[in-house]
């Protein structure tokens, strides 16, 4: 696929659209379950690239046959996936999700239920959605559009997503399908390849220091010797990502470049 | 057969203090708006609502009526926070049975099949086991000795949930893309309400669909009640779209005691039909 061109020009939020993209590069015929306006964007460009088996909805009941521009209404749709369907589908494990994080933990526990006392929360949030299920049935990555202390912290107020030491402890029942592949942030990608499955950086996203991160990280991230650069988005990709996929750009107001 | 046609404030005169209420929709979508306005005009409260939580579970707290709200979330969609939920929890309102979204559809599985609780993975590992301490689980009795979830069974003493059509005896139809859970609320259920956008005669129900859109049968419905517009402001396509922006409205008043205490004189000081008037000329003055 890859055309060797070089570009020039690329935004921030289109690193994080290829980095987010590559999380289903190896996904196969699963739903790919996109949460957030740049995963929704990276999804679409890893089904039109590297990963056509992937299955897509519109964001409600329909699994889309096509590829239609963020917003845009599909013409194409090859399958019905109501609520139900979909939470039944979960346990199947034939779903890759890229959900989002409150706050994250360097072993993978995230939490979007509240912030605080959970019996009298200081800020009550969305409660726990899906995060459970899908982290004990099929992979569960995470999209981290604003990285800070704040999100990447020592320990979640609650344990919605279950992170890998939380898993071990709950026992085989919990790590039987549990597997968390990595965490996209605006500023690098970040996974669990340590021998305690702790967070390390894989990546950081070009113009991104590694000081930068680790000033933003509330917690010790292993950090290799040598951590290299997300990869370019290809000329072609960079296409489908501006004319095809979101030509209205939606993705620069999620991650200002 | 018998005629079940009532009205919203019939149901709220079936409904007591201290019941266990299951409330369909999902989120801000087909949520049974009129009947929640209905119970708000009556003097129910000390309730156990059991909801896929939208506004129907924000007006409720705004009022007060909520003793234990069981729900994985509670959202507006297009509005991620409900402003009336997240303001209660933050006041400790309510008590919270908070479950998983997985969690809560076995739950009310259970409940629809008269047994307990159902075994699911879904909640190993995740603070849900310690913020419900009565949570426990189960082992696989066979050689894998899983050790799972027992969900335990989510019994209502009635639901309420909104359709496109319903027959005059009960049996109700979904027109749009997601029957959400609505007939297994009423499953679940002692007795069940049904309200709908349009009351039609049973031999028209296919009409419009297949038969696979008859989602509510009549065997569990105690009584259906046409109104129209009656998930307002919520969505119920194909009859209608969200109300994004009297949502708007509504999510802003709610964020201010003195905006909501104006918003709920001017709309929910009356009756459905003034309410519905009110939401008309809330939309007037914003065409001049």
């Amino acid at each position: 696929m890859s055309s060797g061109a070089t570009t020039t020009g690329v935004t921030r939020a289109e690193y994080c659209v290829v980095a987010c993209a590559e999380a289903w590069r190896h996904a196969g015929e699963v739903l790919a379950s996109p949460m957030g306006t740049v995963p929704a964007v990276g999804a679409r460009l890893a089904k039109l690239t590297f990963a056509p088996g992937l299955l897509l909805t519109d964001g409600e009941a329909l699994l889309i046959g096509d590829v239609p521009a963020l917003g845009a209404r599909a013409q194409v749709v090859e399958g019905w996936l109501p609520y139900r369907q979909h939470l039944a589908l979960v346990a199947t494990g034939r779903r890759h999700v890229m959900m989002g994080a409150s706050q994250i933990d360097r072993h993978g526990n995230q939490n979007i239920s509240c912030i605080g006392d959970w019996a009298r929360p200081a800020r009550q949030l969305l409660g726990v959605r899906g995060a459970p299920v899908n982290t004990l049935n099929n992979p569960t990555s995470y999209w981290v559009p604003k990285h800070s202390p704040r999100v990447f912290v020592e320990q979640v107020d609650m344990v919605c997503g279950v992170g890998y030491d939380r898993a071990a402890e709950a026992g085989p029942s919990a790590t039987r399908f549990h597997h968390v592949p990595e965490v996209v942030s605006n500023l690098g990608v970040f996974d669990f390849a340590t021998p305690d499955h702790s967070m390390r950086l894989r990546s950081r996203h070009p113009g991104v220091t590694v000081e930068q991160i680790l000033e933003a990280t509330g917690f010790a991230l292993t950090v290799p010797d040598e951590v290299p650069c997300t990869r370019e988005p290809t000329a072609e990709e960079l296409r489908l990502i501006r004319e095809v996929i979101d030509p209205k750009d939606t993705r620069d107001r999620e991650v200002p470049a | 057969m018998s005629d079940k046609t009532m009205t919203a404030e019939h149901v709220a005169a079936r409904l007591r203090t201290g019941m266990t209420l299951g409330i369909g929709g999902w989120g801000s979508r087909r949520k049974p708006m009129a009947l929640v306005r209905a119970l708000l005009r009556s003097d129910i409260t000390d309730l156990t609502v059991v909801s896929y939580g939208g506004p129907d579970v924000g007006l409720l707290a705004a009022a007060g009526r909520i003793r234990t709200l069981v729900a994985p979330f509670a959202t507006l969609d297009s509005v991620p926070l409900e402003p009336h939920f997240t303001a209660a929890r933050q006041r400790g309102a309510f008590d919270l049975v908070e479950l998983d979204e997985a969690m809560f559809m076995w739950g009310l599985t259970a409940a629809a099949q008269r047994l307990p609780f159902l075994p699911v993975r879904a909640g190993l590992g995740s603070d849900v086991m310690k913020v419900n301490p009565h949570l426990r689980t189960v082992t696989s009795p066979y050689e894998d000795a899983e050790e799972l979830v027992a969900v335990p069974a989510l019994r209502l003493d009635a639901a309420l949930v909104h359709l496109n059509r319903a027959d005059p005896q009960g049996n109700a139809q979904y027109l749009g893309p997601d029957p959400y859970f609505d007939d297994l609320f009423c499953q679940a259920a002692a007795a069940s309400y049904v309200s709908c956008e349009r009351i039609v005669d049973t031999a028209d129900l296919l009409k419009e669909a297949g038969p696979q859109t008859l989602l509510v049968k009549r065997a569990f419905v105690n009584g259906v009640v046409q109104t129209p517009n009656g998930s307002h402001f919520t969505s119920c396509v194909p009859d209608h779209d969200r109300d994004e922006a009297f949502q708007q409205a509504y999510a802003r008043a709610a964020r201010d005691p003195e905006a909501w205490r104006r918003f709920t004189e001017r709309f929910l000081s009356g009756d459905e039909e003034a309410y519905q008037a009110a939401v008309k000329a809330f939309h007037e003055e914003r065409q001049s």
